[in-house]
Formats: C-alpha cells, structure tokens, sequence
C-alpha cells in the first residue's frame, strides 16, 4: 500500500479503534484483553492461595467475592477451589501467555521489523483478535454459571471431564469451556498463518531470513509450531464433545459414575492425554520462544553489543522447536505406558535440554563484558533468564521417568512449570511491554516505578515458587484442596507443609498487590506518559525507524533497504554504538 | 482488612509518583531513557543483594525441608530411587548455583557506566561447543543411570511376589488379596452391585447380576406404564431418557448373559479365595507386591509417596507396579520418632469434589501380625456358599 493510498483511506472512530484491521492496533487489542485477562488469572490465583494458606479458616475475603453459594460462611466449596485453579490455568496458558505474548508482540513488531507495510491479510488479522475477544468473555463468563465453571483441572482429563455425575463443573461448565477453546484455537491458527505467511512473502530489499532479528525468528517459528500442534488439541475436543453428547466409548470403558452405569467399551482416557500432550508439550514453548526472542533484542540493545551466537540461537530455536514435537510422553510417564517407549521420552526430553542451555549460555556470554543500561525491561530479561535456569534444572528432575515417579502430580511439577511459565514468559512479557511502548504507544513509561514493579514481582515470584518446590518433594499432591490428610499420618510433616503454604500464600498475595504499580503506570501514561521520541533506546532494528505517530502502511514514503543485521552495537570503527539496520555500509566495512 | 489496607496504599504510591513525575518532567530536562550512572548502580546492588538472597534461601530450604520431610525410603527400588535422586540434585545444583552466579555476577560487573565501552564479541564457535557437548555429556550420563533405575523399577515382578489388586473409586480404595493361589479372580464392571462391590466374577455373581439387571429393567418399565396408564406425569424428555436407560440396560444384561460362555466354571474358582477390605491396606516385611489397579469411575493415581511409587488407575484397563516394603511401621515410628505415623496410600490424579480426602492407611508389618490382622478386618471377595 503507498502513501497515496494511503491518503484516500477515511478513517472513523470504529475503524481506527475497534474494527481495525492495521497490525499495530490489533497488537495493541490483544495486549489489552491480555491485560484484563490476566487481572482475571492473578485474582483467581489469590483466591485459591487464601485457601492453601488458611485452610478452613472463615475468610470474610472468600465470601465477599464467591458469595454464599461458593463460600458459605467463608469456607470455600471444594468444587469451587477445583473450578479456580481450573480457569486460572486455562487463563494464564492459553489467555494470558499464548493470545497475550504472540498476539501481542508477533501483531506489533513481525510487520515493523522486517519492513513491511501490514500483515498479509488485515482483515484475517482482524477476525483473529476479534475471536480472542470472545473466546475471552466466554471464559470468564463460564465462572458465573450457576453449576460451576469447568473443574477438572486445565487439561480436563476424562472422564472427570465427559460426566456432570462424576463433578458438578463438566456440565455446563465443560460445555463453555469447549467452545470457548474452540474459538480461541481458530483465532490462534489464523493469527499463525497470517504470522507465517507475512515473514516468508513480505520481507523488504535486503531482509535475508538470517538478517531478521531474533524476535522474528521466534515468532516465526512459534507460528509453525502453532500451525502444526492446535489442530491435535481440536481433534480431542472433538472425540470428547461425542462422547459427551453421543455416546461414544473414544475415552471412555467400563465406568459406573454418579451410581450409573455406563455401556461404553473398548475406548481409553490415555487416548486422551496423547492427543492433549501432543498439543500440550509444543504449547509450552509457543508460550516460551516468544519470550526467548523478546530477551534476545532487549538485552543486546540494552548491552550495547550482538546478541552472542546469532546463528546458535537460530538453530536452537528450530532444535527446540522440532523436539518440543517428540517428548509429549513425559506427562505420561506413570499412566502405565509401555516402559520402552517411556524411555525414548526421557531420551528425547533431556535432549531438549541442550539447546535450551545453549540459549542461556548465550545471553550469559552477551552480558559479558558489555555496557548494561538497567532499563526496567533490562532488569525483567535479567530476571527471565534467571528463573528460565532455575525452571530448566527442575525440568531434567522431573525428564528423569524413575524420578518422576516420586514428583508427577505433586507440588514439585507445579512449581517447575510456573517457574518457566510463571516467571519466564511472564516477565519476558512485562520486558516486552516496558520496552516496546514507546512504540505502541507513543509515549514513555515511568522508569522509577518500573523498577519498584520489578524488584517486588521478582522478589514475591521467587519468594512464591521456590519453597514450592519443597513442599512437592515432600509428596504434596496438586490440586488439593487443603492438607488435611496429613495429620492422620505423618504430623510433622503437616506442620512443614502449613507452614511452606503460609509463605507462598504471602508472597502471592504481596506479588498480585504489586501489579497494581504496573497497571497503573501502563494505563497513566498512554495519555500522561513522557512523549517519546523516535528511537528511545538507541536500538538497530526497522520499527525504530517508523514515526512515532502511527500511520496505516508504517513509513511514509518508500519502504526501508536492509543492509546489514541487527546486532551492530559497538562495532569497532562506527561512530555511534549503534548502526541501524537500514544504514548502507561504508567503503571498506565489512558485513558480520 | 490488611490486605485492603496494603493495596490502597499501593495505588496511592503508584499515583503520587506518577504525578511526581510528571510535575518534575516540566522542570528538569530528564528523560525517562536516560538512566544514570548513579541508577545502574542502585540496581546492580539490588542485584547483587537478590542473588546472595536467593541461592542463599535455597540454601537454608534444603537444610530445613530437604531431607526433613519425607523419611529414608521404605521400599527396595525407592532406595534406588533415593541414590538417583541425590545423585541427580548434585549436577543440577551445581549447575544452578554456578550459572546463576555468572548471570548475577557479570550483570552487576558490567553495569553501565558513562564512557564505558562494550566488547564487539558476536560469536565463538569453540565456546559454543564447549558448552553444547558438557552439558551433553553431563545429560547423557543422567539418561543411562536413570533409564537403568527405570527398566529395573518396570521389569517383571518375581516369582515370589504376591498380587494384590487396589479398586480405586470415587472415594475409596479397596484392597483385594489373591488368596492362598496367589490369582486375583476375574473382576467386571457389569457386577458391580451391594452384593458385589467389586465386581468380581463367579458362577452364582453371573447369575445376581442378570437378576439386578432384570429388576433395574423391570422398575424403569413399570415406571414407563404408569406413565403411559397417566398414573403418574413425565415430561417427554424424561420419557426419552427412560427408555433410552432401559434399552441400554437390556443390551448390558445381554452381555453379561455372554459372560456365561466366556468364563468356565473352573476358571473361576481363582476368586474363591480372594479376600478385600477397606479400611487399611497391610503388607509383609520384605515381600514383593505386584499391585494391579482398577478405577470403577475415573481416573486416579495410587501414590505411595514412602515407598517412592506411583501408578495412574485408569478406568478400562488394569495397571501394574511392583514394590517390596523394607521397613515396618513400628520401625519407621521409632526412626521419626513419632508414634503416631503411619505409612499412607493418597490418590494422586483429580477425580472429585474429595480428591484431598481419599487415601488408606499402609501399614507393613511380620507375617504373624498379618494373619491376626487378616482374621478381624477382611472379608471374602465372594459369598461363602
């Protein structure tokens, strides 16, 4: 699209703010939903802490916002503290880190960065963030029905999940819940084929695949990933709508529930939770390699130097990327599965291992010996990285299948996911946020409390799920309502385990406040924040180099020539300690 | 009340310093960029204070809860267990407390500083093998011990070994001993009545549970006449729903009928011995038991988390894992020195509203205690003729 058509376009209230189609306002859309979702997700998550940490204990708290239904008297239903961490989960994985990091940041910065006018359909880009919408609604609708949101845990394994007689929640909850997936799966595979489609057919003059940042190479990927795992997770979704609704045995055999008994035959739950990981496992890095990529541009620009390993960091991306597709089965480990093939999981799961060290290997190396400007952004990639080596160690723990026979389903799995989920992706997301509105917003965030969300968010995150991890190892099972099977045989370690819930449930009540600093400064200063100028943070890549008011079709004149690749901070022989990625070379440089 | 206290005072802080900042924007010509040395500084101390803070909480954790809150292994792989666990801790701790320490360390090393210059180093490819083949070697290592712990845990029970089915439900568990002949007998969900809670299958548990499928058939008739006759009013849903029920009760009751041909009577006469209770699983000192696992409604997971083992119940088919107890209850209470412990069963996959509350005492004990035991708290899986 030129500039003169450019001109001609009419712009009105609804087509600029709410039915856009130009890839900046969508990002801006899905970052917002996110926003509330996660408000949503974190509030859930105090909910459910008040109860692990004062069990039985009548919470004035619990009744003013789960009434008399949910917590008569204060005491919450059980029923309900399943529902909770039911859609906290469902929230927070899918919600929050999937709609709210790809969404975001592939929307925001796959078009600016590789020097493009748009995505290469708009209007697909339109309906995808238009259905995240109401995947959305739906989802924190279901928690107002009147039988109970969906609580079968987020991966709503059957038949738990196919018989309202077995748990009040896969009745009508059940059914929104699915259809809320569904809907949100169809908008994260569009959104993914608009993101492949773009990167691939419109790179500018110049843009070679290995002169794009490393936030492309993520999303790129991720994208693929998407594409290929969603479908798997659809297909289960269906097998389960059947059974529910038709009477089909796909996982379902010889089960009487709520006294009733039932005439399927033949079928098995394990189909299920082979169709689910086989979404699952790749999910999780749909969730992380955005964050990775996001980590990788931050830091550089905030260290004045290339990221380390430009070309190791591409092919542990796609190394990641073609593992995640084969280590599903560590999930499984004690369902009863065939032991051999238990054994190839640990293989292939270790083995992922690898290039995942070989990435914080790398971010290490890129702090080395460079000029770190703690911008908060800064500070949360410092602290992604952090959290992605302590997640990464629990995670060979629990790829070990002989180990995992101690820690499956225990608290000690809990804490290692929310550690990589939790933590990593999370705080690559608020880095993201801090670094890039300037550009999505026009304006500055306030430094000074960034730093203040920061310190409290690593210290609450860290203070949260570190003793967490004790009280799995300790044999905790997940997804209990309260411990109180343990005083009629082990009281002491009752005791320990009270004890470790108190201090989680403090700091996750002090980390949830906490976010009230970052809400705040975000929505202050999209109208009162500094007013930025073009390129804040010194940074190389081309979406620095669109002005800072928006315009549909992002440069107002030609599109930019690529000459070089992103990471030329502090090149010996340059001026500046940075070089733009749209600067032409000079007589005698060489290209890296 | 403090809670809403804490988090008004922390809107209030966000709002003054953002109009703080605002105000002293129009003064000074300070950017929200520009961050200074003095700033760098600040945070690299708090980095540096985090770091010692955080690997030295993990520290203080692993002495008070590490070892504290789970006793010595009381099963013969769990000690095999416990080495691998040990063992494996020792590599990634390290690996955390080191690399974490160069994350932290050169972060407050190499803080910015006005004039400073950073180094222009874009790729290493020695370097990038170094630590792509430590961490391989490292990892391979863990692979061959942990895959021999887990073919021995998954390998074959012995000869000497003793079959015990647990019957996980909504939420329960009960145990049910193979008996003198060492063979559960043949268990099925059809069964499943008040006579027969676990289903299992003889001759005369055939023939009751046709005569309970006929009378569940007869009354949802009967109800379906009187609804026809007027005698009593249901919706036409609710007629649907019955006569669907009714239908498939009829086609149940045709396989069980089926059961007949398939099942011998002297095939069966491996139940006659079996024996089950519900209040406490008892085990023998140094005997090998192959647990085998049935789920009457969905899906549970038998965790033993003394005995290091654990093993999903899935509705459909029949689980197996095999442990042999080394330690009694009467030692294990001596050696935590708490007279009330007991070893325990917990169901370990989210079945229910009581998920949290179903579990069954483990208690392992001599032989002699056993057979006294056995006497007053099990009863025959099947009616003594």
């Amino acid at each position: 699209m030129s500039a003169n058509a450019q001109a001609h376009h009419k712009e009105s209230f609804i087509t600029k703010y709410i039915f856009s189609q130009d890839h900046k306002m969508i990002g801006k859309q899905f970052l917002i939903t996110a926003i509330f979702m996660a408000i949503v997700g974190v509030f859930l998550s105090v909910l459910f802490r008040v109860q692990l940490g004062w069990p039985g204990e009548s919470n004035s708290f619990l009744n003013m916002f789960l009434g008399d239904t949910w917590a008569p008297e204060g005491i919450m239903h059980r029923g309900m503290y399943l529902g909770l961490v039911t859609i906290h989960g469902t929230i927070m994985v899918f919600f929050v880190l999937t709609g709210g990091l790809s969404g975001t940041f592939s929307n925001l910065l796959i078009p600016m960065q590789i020097g493009a006018r748009d995505m290469a359909s708009g209007f697909l880009n339109m309906l995808s963030y238009w259905m995240f919408l109401l995947s959305s609604v739906l989802m924190v609708y279901s928690l107002f029905l009147e039988t109970g949101p969906a609580n079968a845990g987020w991966t709503i394994y059957p038949p738990l999940s196919v018989f309202q007689e077995a748990i009040s929640g896969s009745g009508m909850g059940m059914n929104v819940w699915l259809i809320s997936m569904t809907i949100f799966i169809a908008s994260s595979l569009i959104g993914s084929l608009n993101y492949i489609v773009t990167v691939l057919n419109l790179r500018t003059k110049g843009m070679k695949m290995t002169r794009m940042p490393l936030t492309i190479w993520a999303f790129f990927v991720t994208a693929i990933i998407g594409v290929l795992s969603f479908p798997v997770l659809v297909s289960a979704v269906v097998l389960m709508l059947m059974d529910r609704l038709m009477g089909t045995s796909f996982y379902i055999s010889d089960v009487i529930v709520g006294g009733e008994m039932m005439e399927q035959s033949g079928g098995s739950p394990i189909l299920y939770e082979h169709l689910f990981w086989f979404l699952g496992h790749p999910e999780v890095y749909i969730i992380l390699l955005p964050a990775l990529g996001l980590t990788s541009e931050i830091v550089s620009t905030n260290a004045r130097k290339p990221i380390f390993g430009y070309r190791a960091m591409i092919g542990s991306i796609l190394a990641i990327a073609f593992l995640s597709f084969i280590v599903w089965g560590h999930h499984m480990f004690i369902t009863g599965m065939n032991p051999f093939l238990g054994g190839v999981f640990v293989f292939t799961t270790l083995l992922i291992a690898i290039p995942s060290a070989v990435k914080v290997f790398n971010y290490i190396t890129t702090l080395w010996k460079g000029n770190l400007r703690f911008t908060p952004a800064m500070l949360f990639s410092i602290g992604l990285v952090s959290s992605f080596i302590t997640g990464g160690i629990t995670g060979v723990i629990l790829a070990d299948s002989a180990l995992d026979i101690q820690v499956h389903d225990t608290m000690f799995v809990v804490a290692h996911f929310h550690v990589v989920m939790g933590m990593s992706a999370i705080l690559g997301m608020f880095a993201g946020v801090y670094h890039w509105f300037p550009k999505m917003y026009g304006r500055m965030m306030n430094t000074k409390l960034g730093f203040i969300h920061f310190w409290v968010t690593l210290v609450s995150a860290y203070g949260v799920f570190l003793p967490m991890h004790f009280v799995g190892i300790g044999g905790a099972p997940r997804r209990y309502y309260d411990y109180s099977v343990y005083e009629s045989f082990d009281g002491e370690q009752f005791e320990m385990i009270m004890d470790l819930n108190v201090i989680i449930s403090i700091f996750a009540i002090v980390g949830a406040i906490g976010q009230i600093l970052f809400l705040y400064n975000f929505f202050y200063s999209i109208k009162n924040g500094q007013k930025a100028e073009q390129n804040p943070w010194k940074s190389n890549t081309l979406e620095w180099t669109t002005p800072v008011e928006h315009i549909h079709g992002n440069w107002p004149g030609d599109l930019p020539t690529v000459h070089r690749w992103p990471y030329d901070y502090s090149k010996p022989g340059a001026d500046e300690d940075f070089i733009m990625q749209n600067v032409p070379l000079k007589d005698g440089e060489e290209e890296h | 009340m403090i809670f809403w206290i804490i988090t008004i005072l922390t809107l209030i802080t966000a709002a003054q310093l953002m109009r703080a900042a605002s105000l002293s924007r129009k003064i000074s010509n300070k950017k929200e960029e520009d961050i200074s040395d003095s700033s760098n500084n600040w945070n690299a101390f708090g980095l540096a204070l985090f770091a010692i803070g955080m690997l030295g909480s993990v520290v203080y954790m692993m002495f008070k809860y590490g070892n504290g809150m789970l006793p010595e292994a009381a099963s013969e792989h769990g000690q095999q267990i416990d080495f691998l666990f040990n063992l494996n801790w020792i590599i990634v701790l390290a690996v955390f407390f080191l690399v974490n320490g160069a994350l932290f360390f050169f972060a407050v090393k190499y803080r910015g500083k006005e004039g400073q210059k950073a180094y222009y180093f874009a790729h290493d490819n020695r370097l990038e093998m170094i630590w792509t083949v430590i961490p391989a070697s490292a990892l391979a290592v863990i692979i061959i011990l942990g895959l021999r712990t887990w073919n021995d845990i998954t390998s074959a029970p012995s000869d000497s070994t003793k079959v015990v089915e647990l019957f996980g439900e909504q939420f329960s568990w009960t145990a049910r001993y193979s008996g003198e002949d060492n063979k559960l007998g043949y268990a099925d969900y059809k069964l499943i009545n008040g006579s027969n809670p676990l289903g299992v299958v003889t001759p005369e548990s055939i023939v009751l549970g046709i005569a309970e499928m006929d009378k569940t058939i007869d009354k949802l008739y009967a109800r379906l006449q009187s609804d026809s006759a007027g005698t009593v009013m249901f919706s036409v849903a609710k007629v649907h729903e019955m006569n669907s029920r009714m239908e498939k009760f009829m086609r149940i009751k045709e396989r069980i009928i089926k059961m007949q041909h398939h099942y011998t009577a002297e095939k069966l006469v491996v139940a006659n011995d079996d024996f089950y209770t519900k209040s406490e699983l008892h085990l023998v000192i140094g005997q090998e038991y192959q647990f085998i696992f049935r789920s009457k409604d969905v899906l549970h997971s038998a965790y033993f988390p003394h005995f290091r083992a654990q093993m999903n119940v899935v509705p459909g088919q029949r689980t197996k894992f095999k442990f042999k107890p080394i330690i009694t209850t009467k030692d294990m209470r001596i050696s935590r020195d708490n007279p009330d412990f007991n070893y325990v069963l917990l169901c370990n996959k989210i079945c229910g509203e009581s998920h949290s509350n179903m579990k069954m005492i483990v208690v392992v004990e001599t032989q002699e205690e056993f057979d006294v035991w056995k006497k007053e708290n099990t009863k025959k899986a099947i009616a003594q003729k």
